[in-house]
């Protein structure tokens, strides 16, 4: 065969090979969108997890001249509930709230971020009050130590004071039921 | 009733898409006229029954019908009427009507205009976009209803989101849409174009009006939504390297490579494999945009409620319309090649260039914007690309694009001397010496070395622009074809975008790196100085609105105790979303902005607040509303008109 023949042959076919090149970078960003689809962005780790939680102590919403203290939660479970009168994410998540802390399964405890007291003790006289108590955060320089970005947002502690788990949004009850309680039930164990 | 009505035409719409689709795409097949005449009418009916639709939905909320679930989360009694219109758009399923109004008005436009075209070219056209609107309109009647109901419905609604409810967001969505979906006549002549015989550039002809069109709306919709974001977020910038924002930009970008490309394939029969490339692509990232924003798929400040299904038809209907067109690519591409061959020195050369150029940058964006996403997957962790990543790699894309514009204009088609060729850029090459060292000794001990950059090559863009008009001027009596035009429209649309990006270019320079900004604690009567200018907190008062109460504070604003203006800036609270919006202040000029916002109150009369000065910042929307102003001077050159016959 004469050879600039088949040269131009062969330069024919990679010519050719070249228009497959976008379908094929295409495909390959669909796969991992597709991948992407499954998983929540949402879901941001936080450097607290495993660690112990900040030491902190503010007054409480409704005692304004008592403080409490995360030392006085040691020993036991519970949640740190991030919420603000002024979020409407907090009243999409209360409801849950309300049936954990009526089921009585751990304790729930409040962190008031940023509100104003008596916008934050009519919202708790209008729906309701499932935390224990409430740390009141005016400045929100607790939810700093806390890492806080959005309200709202919640911890749940184990009976040591280590953060084992964050939810950032609203808490609904799968989250609740399959993620959180079943590792407060590990812990119990 | 009208909410049933509603769903019922968008119902109805589907079916003439359907037939719009089929009959088209096989009157073609058959060179059968009867059915192609039948396509043609379908995407009339199929335009005016979405039109219904959308002033059902439009009734709904004018009435505040909160039975329908749509309206009863996105308007309320209290919000005027302006703002419960725009709300059809405010959210997901809204504002996915309105594309598919946007997509049915371009395809009825396209099928009532392209009456030069050939009419098996243009039934196939008309085929390709009714298999588009089929995919929109199944998305909107399975996933994202509009006109689904309530019981009991209640007694007021949520109201709109504070953010949308602003003048700016009334028109930003629908001006951004036209851009994005008028891609699609560009995809959908290119697709015909890879059905039918190879003709290489005759469907770049046909396609440059429209991809003009598309272009400039996108343009300013893209200003539109960052001018918003300045003044509304109360964050003082207009750029946010946001995923939403990157998904508007990768189609700007890409749509500016095809105009360039169209140009030359449509002139002198260059590249038209390349031209067919990158028309699939700008839609192609039309879609990735809708994806990236509807399926929740990134965290973003603009993203809407999203939701898994969404993305999974999304991503479905992306996979079958640009894979297929990217497969029909593969196949029959190679049969657009190049009849002529250029010289490495040539019009087309820098065409070319400024084509790689483009398509790098929005890799560089596109890849930006999914490596959260690709690490995510890969399951390598959790993390965030920011401004610095976008900053450092878009800058030296942008760079040699600016100078080589300079080149292009006055390079000649297919073979040029480089010694003809510096030798005449020798006047504009000193012209913007001069210029440029006039603006830096303005800048005196400030100057650096990125603003004398960035002003040198804008000014290098306005001279040589300047300079080609002049040549063209000369050279009038030299062509032999005394039709010929000395001043096409085109041109003084080509010679307006790049003016305006030149202007654009000097209104980022400067902001950049001259902008001075100071957050600080001021009580009433409070005074403090940035740059030359002294800010007086002279007092505060309450506001209120039909659905909001606020603060404002006024400010004056002095110049060697001369007062220069007043400034308020507000802060309002909506009532039904509960939510607090900051309305900076801005006394606004061409060359410097003076930005004031309000933050929180600290203590009786003492507030945070923060103090901005912008200089330039009014050319950033000033260069880009040039642009779009170019873009659609171009469009109505009647050269396209008169080749369109021709054919």
């Amino acid at each position: 065969m004469n050879p600039d023949y088949q040269s131009r042959l062969d330069r024919e076919k990679v010519f050719r090979r070249l228009f497959f090149i976008p379908i094929v970078l295409f495909v390959l960003m669909l796969i991992f969108l597709g991948i992407g689809l499954s998983l929540d962005p949402k879901l941001v780790p936080s450097p607290l997890i495993g660690q112990t939680i900040p030491t902190f102590s503010s007054e409480m919403l409704l005692n304004p001249g008592k403080k409490a203290r995360t030392a006085d939660l040691k020993g036991k479970p519970f949640l740190l509930n991030v919420w603000a009168s002024w979020c409407a994410a907090c009243r999409q998540e209360h409801s849950v709230l309300l049936r954990i802390s009526e089921a009585d399964e751990i304790l729930v405890i409040g962190l008031n971020y940023k509100d104003q007291r008596s916008n934050s003790i009519r919202w708790l006289e209008n729906y309701g009050n499932p935390y224990k108590f409430s740390f009141y955060d005016l400045k929100g320089k607790i939810g700093m130590d806390l890492g806080v970005y959005g309200v709202p947002e919640t911890f749940l502690v184990d009976g040591d004071g280590t953060i084992i788990y964050k939810h950032v949004g609203p808490l609904d009850d799968e989250i609740y039921r399959d993620t959180m309680l079943t590792k407060v039930y590990n812990l119990n164990k | 009733m009208i909410a049933e009505l509603g769903n019922y035409c968008l119902m109805l719409a589907f079916g003439f898409a359907l037939v719009q689709s089929v009959m088209s795409l096989a009157g073609a097949s058959y060179q059968f006229g009867n059915w192609i005449g039948l396509g043609k009418g379908a995407a009339l009916g199929h335009f005016l029954f979405v039109l219904l639709s959308f002033l059902a939905l439009t009734f709904c909320f004018v009435e505040n019908d909160f039975s329908v679930l749509y309206v009863a989360s996105n308007s309320n009694t209290a919000l005027p009427l302006g703002y419960r219109i725009s709300a059809v758009w405010g959210a997901h399923e809204g504002s996915l009507l309105l594309w598919v109004l946007i997509l049915a008005t371009w395809t009825t436009l396209f099928a009532f205009l392209s009456k030069d075209l050939p009419v098996l070219f243009s039934s196939r056209s008309l085929g390709v976009m009714g298999i588009i609107s089929l995919g929109f309109l199944l998305f909107t009647l399975t996933t994202s209803n509009p006109f689904l109901r309530q019981f009991p419905p209640p007694l007021d609604g949520a109201d709109l989101n504070p953010l949308l409810q602003d003048p700016g967001l009334i028109i930003h969505p629908p001006v951004l849409y036209v851009g994005y979906v008028g891609f699609s006549i560009a995809f959908s002549l290119a697709v015909a174009s890879l059905l039918g015989p190879a003709q290489n550039d005759s469907w770049a002809r046909w396609a440059r009006p429209w991809t003009l069109a598309a272009w400039s709306f996108l343009t300013l919709g893209i200003a539109l939504g960052s001018w918003w974001a300045y003044y509304e977020l109360g964050w003082g910038g207009w750029w946010f390297w946001d995923p939403v924002e990157n998904a508007s930009l990768m189609p700007w970008l890409i749509g500016t490579a095809l105009i360039h490309s169209l140009t030359a394939t449509d002139k002198v029969k260059s590249f038209p494999n390349w031209s067919l490339l990158l028309a699939i692509t700008a839609f192609g990232l039309s879609l990735l945009g809708t994806f990236l924003v509807r399926s929740g798929i990134l965290t973003s400040v603009h993203a809407f409620a999203s939701d898994p299904s969404r993305g999974i038809f999304i991503l479905i209907f992306i996979a079958v319309v640009v894979g297929g067109a990217l497969t029909l690519y593969a196949w029959r591409g190679r049969h657009f090649s190049d009849e002529n061959g250029f010289e490495p020195l040539s019009r087309e050369t820098l065409l070319l260039t400024n084509s790689v150029l483009f398509v790098v940058a929005t890799a560089t964006v596109l890849l930006g914007t999914l490596y959260p996403l690709i690490i995510d997957a890969m399951g390598l962790g959790k993390l965030s690309v920011g401004p610095p990543y976008f900053n450092s790699v878009v800058l030296p894309i942008m760079a040699p694009l600016l100078l080589l514009i300079g080149f292009g204009q006055t390079v000649s088609w297919k073979r040029d001397r480089l010694v003809h060729l510096l030798k005449r850029l020798s006047y504009p090459l000193l012209v913007t010496l001069i210029f440029t060292a006039a603006a830096a000794s303005m800048l005196r001990d400030n100057v650096t070395l990125l603003a004398v950059g960035g002003l040198l090559l804008s000014f290098w863009v306005i001279v040589t622009t300047a300079y080609a008009t002049l040549l063209r001027y000369r050279n009038r009596n030299a062509v032999t074809d005394p039709r010929t035009i000395t001043f096409p429209t085109a041109f003084l649309g080509q010679c307006l975008g790049h003016i305006g990006f030149a202007i654009l270019v000097i209104g980022i320079t400067m902001v950049s790196l001259y902008e001075e900004s100071i957050h600080t604690k001021m009580a009433v009567g409070d005074k403090i100085f940035v740059s030359d200018l002294s800010f007086s907190f002279v007092s505060v008062k309450n506001t209120s609105g039909p659905n909001y109460v606020g603060t404002s504070g006024s400010f004056l604003v002095e110049k060697n105790n001369h007062l220069v203006t007043e400034i308020t800036a507000e802060k309002r609270f909506y009532k039904v979303r509960g939510m607090t919006m900051t309305e900076a202040g801005i006394a606004a000029s061409l060359f410097r902005d003076l930005y004031i916002s309000l933050g929180e109150q600290l203590a009786d009369d003492t507030w945070s607040v923060r103090i901005n000065t912008k200089p330039f910042v009014r050319f950033l929307w000033l260069g880009a509303l040039i642009m779009a102003f170019g873009g659609i001077v171009a469009l109505f050159d009647p050269r396209f008109k008169a080749r369109a016959i021709q054919k």
